[in-house]
């Protein structure tokens, strides 16, 4: 009955607009962008010291909070890369008197999401919970983040699945580019060279003790920062974050941590190739050191990387997928750290087209040291300057980018400044960086796949030296 | 009689923990929307939510992989690329590249049961987004279709390369879906198909798949975010009205598929570690009892205490990882659990281990604080599901889900509610009549050569 209703309804209004008929020939006309406001970071301190950033939301009855210490795995000592990531891993393991069980149960019975994972440059216990069991559940957060027991059953049980995660590792074409690129661009000794979960030999060596000392050099309120986004305010949040996290005190000196050197730039271009036998794609990646992440001309090279690969349209997409469906996909990016991080143009492409695929990243990388057409231009700087506010929907989404200001200590206007310093890019920017940055003559291709189809084609297009690198080689 | 007491019992517990947090008062889950159906039969359903200047345009067709017939299996798939190719009034390539000069990020995906398109952007352009919608579901095909579907053939291909062939374990699902179901029932091919099928496919296949399944009749049209309800409803009027209605689309009648004993398979794959799969058939999607199997799961395999994973992961340490979920489909759904074996440990062990476990719930309810647990964490799910507009998954994708599945769209509350009326009662019964030993599918991924 109400549906007959709402169909009469329906009926009554399409008749009386029959006159309005759409006009296909063109795109309707797009208004003018909205603008996005973002709300205020509020910030405070709790009597320790420790600085406490609060946004509110309040859209759902969530809460999310994440404790960010700007230490990550590239404050590994060497000889022991991974002990970061595995201390981060650790922190929920057993801590303030509770078991690694026990605190599971006791997180999860509240409904709440906790975890504790670190980045090169960053390590962080993030949780999102309702906000109705927010007193009941930072307790147990600050248990995590400052009292963690680090048991030695728990790191040997952790060791072993890490371990195993590098045995499987082996199977997958994707997870041995992984490996094998950034060691290639980086080299064995410079941290960037080494995944940040770090090679077998070092996990099988690494202590408890190993985990204490990175955590007592690193984990300090002084090094630390307390990001709170939700349905909450700084009056009721703020005696609860005081009462979990205010009595946290450093001990001994703070670590002096020595910045991660830029690693030298590659010199000329070199295809290294890694065997796997039947693989039905190719993964190729193709780059080099790229750039850090206080580069003055981030939001240039953010529309130089859409035009190049950083969206659906971009070039290399285009060629790869849509006009030459070698691969499903193509992309490329500048990974941006404390140092400079590689940059790289990735695709797993079939593996009979694999030399092909190689031609035509050539192709488009080398396309990049011309001018950008103005409108293909438009197109990648409305694609990110208006994506941007997406980018700050859910209390996750906003906690994440305040992370960005904290690790890589930014100031606030980073984001206000973010879209009129894309509108101001110039087709004559694009080409200035792509000459410095986009040197395709300089960048080390590294293909994993069947050599017995692909080498021959590969040899053929005369790239470079070749060298083959055994698959042993990149777990060590 | 045990149940009785044990409802009691979480009755009670409940008031404790209401009465410890005085603020913790469940807040209602509503989406509040307009609803209306244009005279081509197109349903359209509007809800606003400004907390960003963003609108989510999101598109459900009722039609999967479950629709296609022997022979052409992944056309369903194959279709939803060409979707992105243009169409009448749109020029290749256009699609996406006045989307992104527009800011917006769009996709799509299929499953056995639908396909889902979304188109996520700035306020402003909300116009563009619904004349290239109502482009391409009023008018597909032009000329330039034929050669299209040849190129989203070979991106297809390298899809299925890349996310089934080239994957450790990849085949696995492909023997599942053959061993769970019949041969010719809908759910017994993969939704990616088949190389053979997809080189088969024929622009008369598109054709015939486009006025049997992509008309308005058989969709439904979700707008949500930062919008004027009234300026909106002429917006959908003035685009849609003219997309001409199908026939109405006959529901599937699928043999039946059951399982009357142990379906037995070992198949190899290039992997360093055996993987073991068991798998059975349980309710299908909001079908009583298929809230029930998502609480199993959960008590199963979400996080550290879940009876499968503490068992064989965190205190024999004999397995690498363990997962136990309800794939709930329309037709019929299926559970499945997938656990790998430790370097040196066999896959007898872990099956065993499994069945000891599964026995105990069938012999004991499973206590009040994990049932509490579990739904705890549901709960908690939920709201973090309410806060993305877009995407897949986002409030717009779930208002259309519901919309197909329950009839209504802001089922959320109900949906909830499912779970809360979960006892441990019926777990106990659930596994006992859904996961029985004895007539299941147990599929063994071993190291060696693909064949």
């Amino acid at each position: 009955m109400k549906k007959t209703l709402i169909l009469l309804c329906a009926l009554a209004t399409s008749i009386s607009l029959s006159a309005q008929q759409p006009d296909r020939k063109l795109p309707p006309p797009i208004g003018p962008a909205p603008s996005l406001k973002l709300p205020a970071i509020q910030k405070h301190k709790l009597s320790n010291g420790l600085a406490v950033w609060i946004v509110e939301h309040h859209e759902v009855p969530l809460a999310q909070v994440n404790l960010i210490v700007r230490s990550g795995s590239a404050a590994d000592p060497i000889g022991k890369y991974g002990v970061g990531s595995l201390t981060a891993a650790m922190l929920d393991e057993g801590a303030g008197g509770r078991s690694s069980l026990d605190l599971a149960d006791a997180i999860e019975f509240l409904g709440a999401n906790l975890s504790t994972t670190s980045s090169f440059d960053g390590s962080s216990v993030r949780m999102s919970v309702p906000v109705s069991k927010l007193s009941e559940a930072l307790p147990l957060m600050a248990d995590v983040a400052l009292r963690p027991s680090f048991p030695a059953a728990e790191l040997d049980r952790l060791r072993q699945e890490r371990l195993t995660s590098l045995l499987q590792a082996r199977d997958n074409v994707g997870a041995l580019v992984q490996l094998a690129f950034p060691r290639i661009v980086f080299g064995p000794t410079h941290r960037y060279g080494t995944s940040a979960n770090g090679l077998p030999a070092a996990i099988e060596a690494l202590t408890v003790a190993d985990l204490q000392a990175f955590y007592g050099a690193h984990f300090r309120p002084d090094n630390a920062t307390l990001l709170v986004v939700g349905d909450l305010t700084p009056t009721t949040a703020l005696p609860m974050l005081e009462k979990a996290f205010g009595g946290w005190q450093s001990t001994g000196m703070a670590a002096l941590v020595a910045e991660v050197p830029n690693a030298p730039q590659l010199g000329k271009r070199q295809v290294y190739l890694v065997d796997k036998p039947e693989a039905a794609q190719s993964q190729i990646r193709i780059g080099w050191v790229g750039v850090p992440r206080s580069t003055p001309d981030y939001a240039v090279l953010e529309v130089l990387n859409t035009v190049l690969g950083g969206s659906f349209t971009s070039r290399l997409n285009q060629n790869l997928r849509e006009k030459n469906g070698y691969a499903y996909g193509a992309s490329s990016g500048f990974d941006m750290r404390l140092s400079a991080g590689p940059f790289l143009a990735a695709a797993g492409v079939q593996t009979d087209k694999t030399a092909d695929a190689l031609r035509e990243f050539f192709n488009e990388l080398n396309g990049m040291l011309t001018l950008v057409p103005a409108e293909e231009l438009n197109k990648a700087k409305n694609y990110v300057a208006l994506g941007f506010p997406g980018e700050f929907e859910t209390t996750g989404d906003m906690a994440r980018k305040l992370e960005e200001l904290v690790i890589y200590n930014l100031p606030e206007s980073t984001f206000s400044s973010f879209v009129p310093g894309v509108t101001a890019v110039t087709a004559a920017d694009v080409q200035r960086a792509a000459a410095r940055f986009i040197q395709p003559e300089r960048m080390a291709v590294v293909i994993v796949g069947d050599l017995k189809v692909i080498e021959g084609p590969i040899r053929a297009l005369n790239l470079g030296p070749i060298t083959h690198v055994p698959i042993d080689n990149l777990f060590r | 009689m045990t149940r009785l007491t044990f409802k009691a019992l979480t009755i009670a517990l409940a008031l404790v923990l209401l009465g410890s947090s005085p603020q913790a008062q469940t807040p209602a889950l509503t989406v509040p929307h307009t609803q209306f159906t244009l005279p081509n039969g197109l349903n359209v359903i509007l809800h606003r939510d400004t907390s960003v200047p963003v609108v989510a345009v999101n598109v459900w067709y009722h039609v999967g992989s479950a629709n296609e017939r022997v022979g052409r299996t992944g056309f369903a798939h194959l279709f939803e690329h060409v979707m992105f190719e243009g169409s009448m009034h749109v020029p290749e390539g256009s699609f996406d590249t006045w989307l992104e000069a527009a800011g917006a990020n769009n996709n799509g995906s299929t499953n056995t049961d639908r396909t889902n398109y979304y188109i996520d952007l700035p306020a402003n352009a909300l116009d563009l987004a619904l004349f290239l919608e109502s482009d391409r579901m009023g008018f597909l095909l032009d000329d330039k279709a034929p050669g299209k579907v040849d190129g989203q053939r070979d991106v297809v291909k390298n899809e299925k390369r890349q996310s089934v062939d080239n994957q450790p374990y990849g085949q696995a699902f492909v023997e599942l879906s053959s061993l769970l179901y019949p041969p010719g029932h809908p759910y017994s091919w993969p939704v990616i198909g088949s190389m053979e099928d997809l080189s088969a496919a024929s622009f008369e296949d598109v054709a015939r798949f486009f006025r049997t399944y992509y008309v308005p009749n058989n969709a439904s049209l979700v707008i949500a975010g930062d919008i004027d309800l009234a300026n909106t409803r002429k917006l959908v009027e003035k685009w849609f009205d003219d997309v001409p209605r199908g026939k109405p689309v006959p529901p599937l009648a699928p043999p039946s598929a059951v399982l009357d004993g142990v379906k037995r398979k070992t198949i190899a794959d290039r992997v360093q570690l055996p993987r073991l799969y068991l798998a059975w058939h349980t309710p299908g999607l909001l079908k009583p009892g298929d809230a029930t199997m998502d609480i199993i799961a959960n008590l199963l395999s979400s996080g550290k205490n879940s009876r499968l994973y503490r068992r064989l992961v965190y205190d024999l340490q004999i397995a690498q990882d363990v997962s136990a979920f309800q794939q709930s489909q329309a037709l019929g759904s299926n559970f499945v659990i997938i656990a790998t074996a430790r370097p040196g440990q066999g896959l007898d062990k872990i099956q065993a281990v499994i069945d000891e476990e599964l026995d105990k719930l069938r012999k004991e309810m499973p206590a009040a604080r994990e049932m509490t647990r579990a739904l705890n964490q549901t709960e908690a799910s939920f709201y973090r599901n309410m806060e993305r507009v877009g995407g897949f998954g986002g409030k717009a994708d779930q208002l259309n889900a519901y919309f197909k599945s329950a009839g209504t769209p802001d089922f959320f509350d109900k949906d909830l509610a499912r779970y809360r009326a979960v006892t441990a009662a019926e777990v106990q019964a659930a596994v006992d009549r859904y996961l029985p030993k004895d007539r299941r599918v147990e599929l063994s991924v071993i190291p060696g050569d693909k064949k």
